[in-house]
C-alpha cells in the first residue's frame, strides 16, 4: 500500500493562516505512520480543525511542505487530488451530510463517487448502518435525525470505503459515552485493517480507552512534542501491535 | 458487543462511473416549481416571435423585390387621345419584339378610370383630363438603369411621348420601411438573446448557490471536477429545457395563429412572408441555443467555484 517508505503523511514546518490574520498553525513537523492511531487534542481554538483540514485536503498550507501517500501535495496538480481524497475518510466536525439524501445514500456516497457498482453497495452500507445502530433509520433524511444519529451517519460514511487515512473531528461529541466507545471500536477495527487514524477530541475518557494510541497536543497552533516522538516515533510504539502497511489494497 | 462489520473489503472501485440516478439524486429536482423555467419560457417565446417576425419580413421583402425587380411601367403621356392610342399600340408592338420582354399588359381604360375616380370624381373624367396610357411590362431580367435607357431609346421614334419607370423605384419607400422593420426585429432578437442568456446565467448561478454545499461535500469526498460539473449541468439543463420547450411551443402557436389570420386576408403580398424549412430550423435553434448557454454557464459556474477550492 501507500506508505511505501513507512509513512502516510509527513508535515515539514507547516504554517497556516486564514487571509491576513496571524498564523493559526505554526511550525508543524510530524509524521503519521501507517497503522497508527493518533488522538489530536488541544483547547478550543487551538487549531485542531485547521490541522485536520490540511490533512483532508480542504486547505492549502501557507508555508511548509506536506507529503501524503509518498507525494508532495503542494506540487501535485489539482486534477490528481481527487485520487488522494478517495483514499481518505473524513468525519467533519459539522458532519456535512447531504440534506436531501437518506442516511443510506449519504453512507453510500463515497462508494458511488469511487465508482463501486450499485450491486456491491447495498450489503456493506446496510451492515455499516446496522453497526452504528441506524438500520431502522436508513431511509431517513439527516434533518429528521438527532445530532448523535447524524454523527453516526457521518462516521459510517467516513469508514465505509476502508480509507488509508481516517480523519475524525470530534466524532463523539454528540453521543453518550457508551456509543462513543462503540464508535471507537469501529475506528479500532478499521485501524487493525491498516488504516491510519487521527481523531481530534476533548474526551479524556476516549484517550484513556486506547492506551496504544499516540497523542498529538496542540497549543495555540503549535504541536507539543517534547520528546520528538511525533517526528521520530519509537517503532515499538506501533510496529509491534499493528502490522506495518496492513493488508490494504 | 458484537464485532464491527467487515469494512467494505475488496470493493471494486472504478467499476462504473458515477452517474445515472444516484448521481442525479444529488441535486434535488424542483421541476417547474420556481419562476425560472417560466421566465425562460417567456423569453424564448418572445425571441422566437421576434425571429419569426424578422424572417417573415425578410422573406416578404425579398420575394416582393424579386417579383418587382423585372417590372417596368411605360406611360404614354399624350393629351390627344388618338395619338396616345396610336403610340401605345406601337410601343406595345416594339416592346413585345424585344428579347428582354417576357410579358406585357395594356392596362385597360376602364381600369385607369376606376383608379382615378377617387381623385377626379365622375367616371368619365378621362375625357376632360388626359390620363396617360399605361403598359405593365415584365422583363425577364433586372430592370437596370441601362436597360431602361435602352428601352427608352427603342421607343424614341415611334412613341416619343412614352416614359419608362422601374416599378421597384416606385416601391423604394416600402422597401426601406420593410428594411427598417427587419433591422428593428433583428435588434429585438439581439436584446432578447442577451436578456435570455442573462436569465439562463442567473438561473444556473442560483441553482448553484442552492446546491453549493452538496457540490462541496462531493468534492471533499473525492469527486472530480468533471463529475461534479456533469451532475450539476444536467440538472440545470433539465430546468432550462422545460422552459425552452414551453417557450418554443407558445411562440410557434402564436406564429401559426397570426399566419392563419394573414392568410385569411388573401393578399398576394403576404404569401411571400411564409416560412421555408430553414426558417423553421432557425426558430428551433433558439431554444437549443438557450439550453446550450445554460449548460455552458452551469459548467463555468461550477468549475470556477471548484477552482477556488483546493
Ligand atoms: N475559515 C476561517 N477563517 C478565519 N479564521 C479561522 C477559520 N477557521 C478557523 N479560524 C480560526 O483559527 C483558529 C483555530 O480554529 P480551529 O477551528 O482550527 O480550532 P479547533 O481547535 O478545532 O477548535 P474547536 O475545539 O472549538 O473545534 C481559531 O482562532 C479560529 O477562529
Ligand atoms: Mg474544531
Amino acid at each position: 500500500m501507500s506508505g511505501g517508505q513507512g509513512r502516510i503523511v509527513t508535515f515539514d514546518n507547516v504554517g497556516l493562516r486564514y487571509g491576513t490574520e496571524p498564523e493559526v498553525l505554526s511550525d508543524l513537523s510530524f509524521t503519521l505512520f501507517p497503522g497508527s492511531f493518533y488522538f489530536l487534542t488541544g483547547a478550543s481554538g487551538a487549531g485542531k480543525t485547521s490541522l485536520l483540514k490540511l490533512l483532508y485536503l480542504a486547505q492549502r498550507p501557507s508555508r511548509g511542505a506536506i507529503n501524503m501517500f509518498g507525494r508532495d501535495v503542494i506540487t501535485t496538480p489539482r486534477e490528481e487530488l481527487p485520487e488522494f481524497r478517495r483514499r481518505l475518510g473524513v468525519v467533519f466536525q459539522d458532519f456535512r451530510l447531504v440534506g436531501h439524501l437518506s442516511a443510506f445514500d449519504n453512507v453510500a456516497l463515497p462508494l458511488r463517487i469511487a465508482g463501486v457498482r450499485e450491486a456491491d453497495i447495498v450489503r456493506p452500507v446496510s451492515e455499516m448502518l446496522d453497526w452504528v445502530g441506524l438500520a431502522h433509520r436508513a431511509q431517513s433524511r439527516p434533518a429528521t435525525l438527532s445530532g448523535g444519529e447524524q454523527q453516526r451517519v457521518a462516521i459510517a460514511r467516513a469508514v465505509i470505503g476502508r480509507p488509508d487515512l481516517l480523519v475524525a473531528d470530534e466524532p463523539t461529541g454528540n453521543v453518550d459515552p457508551e456509543m462513543a466507545l462503540r464508535l471507537l471500536r469501529l475506528f479500532e477495527a478499521l485501524n487493525r485493517l491498516g488504516t491510519t487514524v487521527v481523531v481530534a477530541t476533548h474526551d479524556v475518557q476516549l484517550l484513556k480507552s486506547l492506551p496504544d494510541s499516540l497523542i498529538m497536543r496542540l497549543n495555540k497552533g503549535r504541536l507539543l512534542d517534547p520528546t520528538g516522538a511525533l517526528r521520530y516515533p519509537p517503532r515499538a510504539s506501533f510496529a509491534s501491535t499493528h502490522s506495518l502497511g496492513g493488508d490494504g489494497e | 458487543m458484537k464485532q464491527p462489520p467487515p469494512i467494505a473489503e475488496n470493493l471494486d472501485r472504478g467499476a462504473t462511473s458515477f452517474g445515472g440516478r444516484a448521481a442525479a439524486a444529488l441535486v434535488p429536482r424542483r421541476r417547474i416549481s420556481g419562476p425560472v423555467p417560466w421566465v425562460l419560457a417567456i423569453m424564448i417565446m418572445l425571441s422566437a416571435l421576434a425571429a419569426g417576425g424578422a424572417l417573415a419580413l425578410s422573406n416578404l421583402a425579398s420575394s416582393a423585390r424579386g417579383e418587382l425587380a423585372g417590372a417596368i411601367t411605360v406611360q404614354i403621356i399624350e393629351a390627344d387621345a388618338e395619338l396616345r392610342a396610336q403610340q401605345s399600340e406601337l410601343a406595345a408592338e416594339l416592346l413585345l419584339q424585344d428579347p428582354a420582354v417576357r410579358s406585357l399588359r395594356r392596362v385597360p381604360r376602364e381600369e385607369l378610370d376606376r383608379m382615378m375616380e377617387p381623385w377626379l370624381g365622375v367616371a368619365d373624367a378621362g375625357d376632360a383630363i388626359p390620363i396617360p396610357d399605361l403598359l405593365d411590362v415584365q422583363l425577364n431580367r433586372q430592370a437596370s438603369e441601362a436597360e431602361l435607357v435602352r428601352l427608352q431609346s427603342l421607343l424614341e421614334n415611334d412613341a416619343p411621348n412614352s416614359r419608362i419607370d422601374a416599378q421597384s423605384s416606385l416601391l423604394e419607400p416600402v422597401y426601406s420601411a420593410l428594411t427598417a422593420l427587419r433591422y428593428l426585429s433583428f435588434g429585438l432578437i439581439v436584446l432578447l438573446a442577451l436578456a435570455s442568456s442573462s436569465a439562463v446565467w442567473l438561473a444556473s448561478r442560483s441553482a448553484f448557490t442552492s446546491n453549493r454545499e452538496t457540490m462541496e461535500i462531493v468534492h471533499l469526498l473525492g469527486g472530480a471536477d468533471k463529475q461534479i460539473a456533469g451532475i450539476f449541468q444536467r440538472s440545470v439543463a433539465m430546468d432550462v429545457f422545460m422552459g425552452a420547450v414551453l417557450g418554443l411551443a407558445l411562440g410557434v402557436a402564436v406564429m401559426l395563429v397570426i399566419a392563419g389570420q394573414f392568410a385569411a386576408l388573401d393578399s398576394g403580398m403576404v404569401e411571400g412572408g411564409g416560412f421555408d424549412w430553414h426558417d423553421w430550423l432557425i426558430i428551433a435553434a433558439i431554444p437549443i441555443a438557450g439550453v446550450l448557454i445554460a449548460i455552458m454557464t452551469a459548467r463555468m459556474t461550477v468549475v470556477s467555484a471548484l477552482r477556488r477550492m483546493l
